[in-house]
């Protein structure tokens, strides 16, 4: 009785997904603020679907390996990708392609930061006193997190970070990052600049705490990257309607959710110094 | 002594329980506990231990206030999220408990007992991330997610329980096969204690279900990491007390006979499961968990591959996972005995549902988040993982040590002693072998979740199974989920043998 209903209902569920198949749906995941992403993207998928043409839905995911997993298996075919989730996508799904970038992507960042108590003094190169401290980095899959910070780390002392700290963890989160890092439960860490920048503004940060130290060179991150094959599928000329209706988005309580102030056009090319430098770290092959 | 307290199943005295060697059962206890203490202590030189001093006063001020002041915008997305928990632990236990059976009915056979003990051995996450790469965030993820550990683990113990029946009954089907046998013999008789099983483990799915969301499912847990990581503490309150009251409530909404209603109800609520890409199934099974050079035949390049997997990561992660888990098991066992007088009410009196309530809470916060409380208070180490299990596992225990507790009440005398006396001299030596049975039951759960315990960075088996999966490298996360399953099934049989050579029974859920 209890197996057979479940049964009907594994029947039902395949059915209703089969209906659903033909519509167009992204993922995304902010650099701050993971509240309420439905409410906030399904405004987002509201307005693709006004510009596309077709019905557009938005679906919540965790994790960097979760948004690049969904797109592989063509659970989405459009996600707003971080640097280097956006490189392992665009390798694992032939075809696709960047086609915008936020405005701030261009030039992105990370700040190194310190806890006061360790006395370190902000300064144009990466301090030497650093050595020795314990360190988080943010999400472990994170471009601005984890991948820049931990290449500049390795260019300037020519060691891992497993050689040069006497801890190294991840905290999953730039926000946590800064908590942790506030708290003294790590000494350094490794933040995104813009939600650096945010936090501070909107004082939720205690700079008699914390404190940043050094700024790394500008890098290329989020963006969002397509299917190859939607042309096929949803009509010619759609990858190009798709970059269009981003380029387009002007709607500052739209932008908000990324955060960004507007999307610029991107290219697979544009990626290339991320590829490098996953390769060069060992998260790539 | 003390058989009293955990043989309330009828019949009992299977052969290999009984105890061996000329030491009293209590000298046996004794010296079993002391072996353990040990053990536990000289892993805390294994583990990685560091005291740091960090200045956590702010944050535990934000944590705290949150608490109180619990706060959610969207009710409607909370309700919903708590139903699809509860529509995962449903089906899930429906299906695992009938899957269950039947392995439990072929038990006897060693190729069902170790694919058992293989199936229960992954943690749900694991099975979580794995299905995830094929079934995407779907309804299948999450449910098989739940019911392959779980149809392990009711193997397991409904054949405890199947061992503990009077065979009377049985042997007078003679000559039927061995299906009817189970049906009209063993299965009856075990009904009532199976029944309390299946409601103790339904507990434990919610939680399982809830944790799901960590890894993206539509539950109670995506909600809950996502305002706990971003510090967002009033919001995290709000579903954490939601949960609460979920877990809490179970005895108030949950009627035996609207199960079929629920069920139906359950089907209808999870959310939709997206076509499956069956070429892409086989890829993955077919290249994505293997190495290149053994997808290439390259024998001696697959060798190497494993042995470097082996020497970098698994070596040093087996030593920390083993560590953390002896010297949380230890400290599981101190905080139980400590804390489950408090919530019985024979040996407290009026006040005992403080007790109760706090070990409610304590077994319902996720360990994961636990551990980064203890974070905060001592620094990066593995001192919070140890700390964080324990107090999970304690008060897991310590609550059914109080309900075994108060059972035993009827059996009080007008001479029994009251206070303190009557927990060291009588309820404690009473409790005390139901309480190692149930530390021995715990063991391979504890080692499975201190494999967990990694996602804090804490370098167990776990780290690493988990950066292999942001690196997108799922050869080397089903490699190291496949050693952390070995490791289980290590342990699971070593506490099998100890549990039969000190003549402990089945502890009752």
């Amino acid at each position: 009785m209890m197996l057979r209903s479940v049964f009907a209902a594994a029947a039902g569920l395949l059915m209703s997904a089969a209906a659903v198949a033909e519509t167009f749906t992204f993922t995304a995941i902010p650099d701050a603020d993971e509240s309420r992403l439905n409410a906030r993207f399904g405004k987002v998928a509201d307005y693709l679907s006004e510009q596309l043409g077709v019905d557009v839905k938005y679906i919540p995911v965790k994790s960097y390996p979760a948004a690049i997993t969904a797109f592989r298996n063509d659970q989405v075919q459009l996600a707003w990708f971080g640097g280097l989730s956006g490189v392992q996508a665009r390798a694992l799904v032939e075809g696709s392609e960047a086609i915008a970038q936020g405005y701030e992507d261009q030039f992105f960042k990370t700040y190194i930061i310190a806890n006061t108590s360790t006395e370190i003094d902000a300064s144009d190169e990466l301090p030497e006193d650093i050595k020795g401290k314990t360190f988080t980095f943010g999400s472990k899959g994170s471009t601005s997190g984890r991948l820049m910070p931990e290449f500049f780390i390795r260019e300037a002392f020519n060691a891992s970070p497993d050689e040069l700290f006497s801890r190294v963890g991840f905290s999953g989160d730039h926000s946590r990052t800064i908590a942790q890092v506030q708290s003294g439960v790590y000494q350094v860490g490794a933040v995104n600049y813009s939600v650096w920048d945010t936090e501070v503004e909107e004082g939720k940060i205690d700079t008699d705490k914390v404190k940043v130290i050094w700024t790394t060179p500008t890098y290329p991150d989020y963006q969002w990257t397509i299917r190859g094959d939607v042309d096929a599928r949803y009509g010619e000329g759609f990858k190009e309607k798709v970059r269009t209706a981003l380029l387009d988005m002007k709607d500052e309580d739209l932008l908000a959710s990324f955060p960004r102030k507007s999307f610029v056009p991107a290219s697979n090319d544009d990626y290339a110094p991320i590829e490098r430098t996953g390769k060069a770290i060992g998260l790539l092959d | 002594m003390g058989g009293k307290s955990v043989s309330l199943a009828k019949g009992e005295k299977s052969k290999a329980e009984k105890p061996k060697g000329k030491k009293s059962t209590g000298a046996r206890f004794r010296d079993l506990s002391l072996w353990f203490v040990l053990v536990a202590i000289v892993s805390l030189f294994f583990a990685d231990i560091f005291l740091y001093q960090p200045d956590p006063w702010e944050e535990f001020t934000r944590i705290g206030w949150g608490m109180v002041t619990p706060f959610w915008p969207d009710a409607n997305e909370l309700l919903m999220s708590a139903l699809h928990t509860v529509s995962f632990a449903l089906l899930g236990v429906a299906v695992s408990a009938a899957l269950g059976v039947l392995l439990a009915i072929w038990f006897h056979w060693r190729v069902v007992r170790v694919f058992s003990a293989v199936i229960r051995s992954v943690h749900e996450i694991f099975w979580g991330l794995l299905f995830m790469q094929v079934f995407g965030l779907s309804a299948l993820t999450g449910l098989l997610a739940i019911i392959i550990p779980f149809a392990g683990i009711f193997a397991k113990v409904f054949s405890d329980i199947f061992h503990q029946q009077s065979s009377a009954t049985v042997d007078t089907l003679a000559g039927s096969s061995r299906l009817s046998r189970f049906f009209y013999g063993w299965i009856p008789q075990a009904w009532p204690a199976m029944g309390s099983y299946i409601r103790y483990r339904f507990e434990c799915a919610l939680r399982s279900s809830a944790i799901l969301g960590f890894i993206g499912l539509p539950t109670l847990g995506f909600h809950l990491e996502t305002a706990f990581r971003q510090g967002d503490y009033s919001e995290a309150a709000a579903v954490f007390w939601v949960f609460l009251l979920l877990i809490g409530s179970v005895r108030l909404w949950f009627y035996k006979k609207l199960l079929p209603a629920y069920l139906l109800g359950a089907v209808f609520l999870l959310p939709e499961t997206p076509p499956v890409n069956a070429s892409f199934v086989w890829q993955f099974f077919t290249q994505d968990l293997w190495p290149n050079p053994l997808l290439n035949g390259d024998l001696p390049g697959a060798m190497s591959w494993y042995g470097n997997v082996l020497a970098d990561e698994v070596g040093p992660a087996l030593i920390q996972t083993i560590a953390i888990t002896q010297a949380a098991l230890v400290l599981s066992g101190v905080m139980a005995l400590a804390w489950y007088p408090f919530a019985s009410r024979w040996l407290v009196g009026r006040y005992y549902w403080v007790g109760r309530f706090k070990l409610l809470v304590l077994r319902s916060v996720p360990e994961l988040m636990l551990a980064y409380l203890f974070m905060l208070l001592f620094g990066p180490s593995a001192l919070p993982a140890i700390f964080a299990l324990a107090l999970h596992n304690g008060g897991l225990i310590a609550f059914l040590l109080a309900n075994h507790s108060q059972d035993a009440s009827s059996q009080q005398r007008l001479d029994s002693p009251s206070g303190l006396a009557r927990y060291f001299y009588q309820d404690l030596p009473q409790r005390y072998p139901a309480f190692l049975a149930l530390l021995f039951y715990r063991w391979e759960v504890i080692m499975r979740e201190s494999a967990m315990m990694g996602v804090l960075g804490i370098a167990t088996l776990g780290f690493y199974v988990d950066s292999a999966f942001e690196e997108i490298r799922f050869d080397k996360a089903f490699f190291l989920i496949l050693v952390a399953a070995a490791l289980n099934v290590i342990v699971d049989s070593l506490s099998r043998r100890l549990r039969r050579a000190a003549g402990l029974k089945t502890p009752r859920m």
